[in-house]
């Protein structure tokens, strides 16, 4: 009796110097491999963002966004204006066709099996490697459709590759538009097309954004789906849909490192420099749409989760 | 449907002209035609790849036979003599496929990816969720994203010039020096100069660490609050309470995040292709140049055109076949896996997934 009075009354935490010592140990050990696993993984990006820098400097040249490549030296204006036709392309293709599926998954359908295998058959997409989709639009659209290396065979694989992506966020997106503003539309008697346009998807758009600038930093990254579909030239992308290859940044990497040229191989440092920066625009930029849309968006559980960190000190 | 119908009537307003509210009907009508028509494209690809990979493969399917899977010659055949036909398939005389050494090479380096990769993944999302005060946590996800959004191309000319011969030179003659007995004897002999199926792994473990570490970490976070204090109220350690709360809350899901991050080592291609050494074989010891399917196909296509009967193509297609069926098993088993514990599927980069 007395001594669950006595720890009644006493602080409801023991004092850190009851805790054994080994226990603390231990726990120490354990956090320090964790953070170790931290440090390791922030190390590898630094060095690898370090190391594609590192070795374009020597060879740099700022002429390379003013001449096209030319199979001996060049610059990669072509393949810079290429890689943005691409993603000008995907982002159209795959933001429609991606927002499109999320509209029907969160807004149109009713859940129902058919449903689920239409969701599930767009989240088993993003799971097939990219060299299959770039495989099947060779043996499909390049060869089957006699369209040759063009791009509309690379838009379509690529837009493929990435409408899961643009679907899932613009779905997660709609999901997350709070009941009550869908109620406060149906309150006012607005009609169900009129209540999605003006209320839900206008509230989900930082969402849908943020899907098509992920779309679009898979796309630029891409090597395996292009190589058979896209194909490569020294000229400038005509603009024709089909008959005409298009060159892209990741192909000057994949192919000219291994060129006998020092002033060609130095391109492929340089491409991969672009690459990088795009990719890190793009991340950014993600980054930016989310940062600047949340102090609109409605409370979130956030808060209470903050505070309960808070409250748990360290 | 009738309680969308009264809506639409309501919003038009019961006096208002017939054309407003048959406006309305039609642009929900023309809204549902479009989002359908979109919702099916995903599946449509999906069957209609299938079925062309399927109609690409059947004759190489019918000639290479069960040999496919276990042979270890990649032979086009004679592609000067005039070509024959087996059992009404033409092929080039000789041609001899078998693709054991590119399947044992996607299977080798994705497993050494996740042997890897995961606790490097996993420590990570738990220092970052449990540990890291918040705003860093913030700008460690932006790393997290940038490392998911480097292109493979970009890593693997990285692993080609930088981390491969620091490998070869630094790490590799210390493993290789490793005792005699029989869990590390994997690691000796010739170690090569930094391309080859360990450093394949490795590299890969880099590019599957982001999606291992962000689905781990959302995880964590859907841990509930109060179990973690109730835990900590009996007086036991941060890192007693994880094992005791977080581990058990989040192991279905880490597994799921594991074959994940499986599924898409299994898939890489570019990288794979840059660092493995690229050669149709089985490597001869762990640092051993091997190739990947991914990557094989993605460097004999353009030899597999001289074929004058395009058997070789259809080689790929079963190749490219068989790598379809094991990724998506993979990635069906790991999205059962992750559903069971998480809501939503986490995606390598991007914000609010």
């Amino acid at each position: 009796m007395a001594s669950t009075t006595r720890v009644l009354a006493g602080p409801v935490a023991p004092p850190a110097g009851s805790i054994a010592w080994s226990r603390r140990v231990r726990s120490a050990l354990w956090w320090s491999l964790c953070g170790l696993g931290l440090a390791l993984l922030v190390a590898v990006v630094i060095w690898v963002l370090e190391g594609v820098v590192q070795s374009a400097i020597p060879g740099w040249r700022w002429s390379i966004f003013t001449e096209p490549t030319n199979g001996v030296g060049g610059g990669l204006s072509n393949t810079v204006v290429g890689t943005f036709v691409l993603m000008l392309g995907v982002g159209i293709l795959a933001g429609l066709v991606g927002i499109g599926t999320g509209l029907f998954l969160s807004e149109m359908a009713r859940p129902s099996p058919l449903t689920a295998v239409l969701r599930s058959a767009s989240e088993v997409l993003s799971g097939i490697p990219s060299i299959v989709f770039g495989y099947t639009g060779y043996v499909a659209l390049v060869v089957g459709l006699h369209w040759g290396f063009s791009l509309l065979a690379a838009l379509i694989v690529l837009s493929l590759l990435v409408v899961p992506y643009v679907a899932k966020s613009t779905e997660i997106a709609l999901n997350q538009v709070p009941l009550a503003y869908r109620e406060g539309g149906e309150a006012l008697g607005m009609a169900k097309t009129y209540l999605l346009r003006k209320i839900v998807v206008r509230s989900a758009v930082p969402g849908m954004a943020t899907g098509i600038i992920v779309a679009l930093a898979i796309s630029v990254g891409e090597t395996a789906p292009l190589l058979y579909t896209a194909g490569f030239s020294n000229s400038y992308p005509s603009g024709a849909l089909t008959h005409a290859p298009v060159p892209y940044l990741t192909y000057a990497t994949w192919t000219f490192w291994n060129e006998p040229t020092q002033a060609v191989r130095n391109l492929a440092f340089d491409s991969s420099v672009l690459l990088v920066v795009l990719v890190l625009g793009l991340v950014l930029a993600a980054r930016l749409v989310v940062r600047l849309t949340q102090r609109y968006a409605p409370e979130r559980s956030r808060a209470g989760r903050g505070a309960a960190r808070a409250r748990r000190g360290a | 449907m009738s309680e969308s119908k009264k809506t639409a009537q309501l919003a038009a307003g019961p006096n208002a002209p017939e054309r407003e509210r048959s406006l309305h009907g039609l642009a929900q009508r023309l809204l549902r035609i479009a989002t359908t028509t979109s919702a099916v494209i995903p599946l449509g690809a999906l069957v209609a790849m299938v079925i062309v990979l399927l109609i690409e493969a059947l004759p190489a399917i019918r000639y290479n036979g069960w040999g496919f899977l276990t042979g270890t010659q990649w032979n086009l055949g004679s592609f000067y003599s005039p070509p024959v036909r087996t059992g009404g398939v033409l092929h080039p005389p000789d041609a001899n496929y078998g693709a054991l050494p590119l399947i044992l090479g996607t299977l080798e380096t994705s497993a050494i990816a996740v042997i890897v990769g995961f606790p490097v993944a996993v420590g990570a999302a738990i220092f970052i969720v449990e540990k890291l005060p918040r705003v860093l946590s913030g700008l460690v996800g932006l790393v997290l994203e940038i490392l998911a959004g480097i292109p493979s191309v970009v890593i693997g000319l990285f692993g080609v010039f930088t981390f491969g011969p620091w490998l070869a030179r630094t790490i590799y003659p210390a493993l290789s020096h490793l005792p005699n007995v029989p869990p590390l004897d994997i690691f000796r002999g010739d170690h090569g100069y930094g391309q080859g199926l360990l450093s394949a792994g490795i590299i890969l473990a880099a590019m599957i660490i982001p999606i291992i570490a962000a689905t781990a970490r959302d995880l964590l976070r859907q841990v509930p609050e109060a179990t973690r204090e109730g835990a900590e109220a009996l007086g036991m350690t941060s890192s007693e309470v994880f094992f005791t709360v977080q581990f058990r809350w989040i192991r279905t899901g880490v597994i799921g995040a594991l074959v994940l991050g499986l599924g898409r080592a299994l898939g890489e291609t570019i990288a794979v292709a840059l660092v493995s050494g690229s050669t149709l074989q089985l490597a001869h010891n762990i640092y051993g140049s091997t190739t990947t399917i991914a990557a094989a196909i993605v460097t004999l296509l353009d030899s597999s055109q001289s074929d004058p009967t395009g058997f070789s193509t259809r080689t790929l297609s079963e190749a490219a076949l068989v790598l379809l069926v094991i990724t998506l098993a993979v990635n069906v088993a790991a999205r059962l896996l992750v559903r069971r514990s998480a809501r939503g599927a986490a995606l390598p980069v991007g914000v609010g997934f």
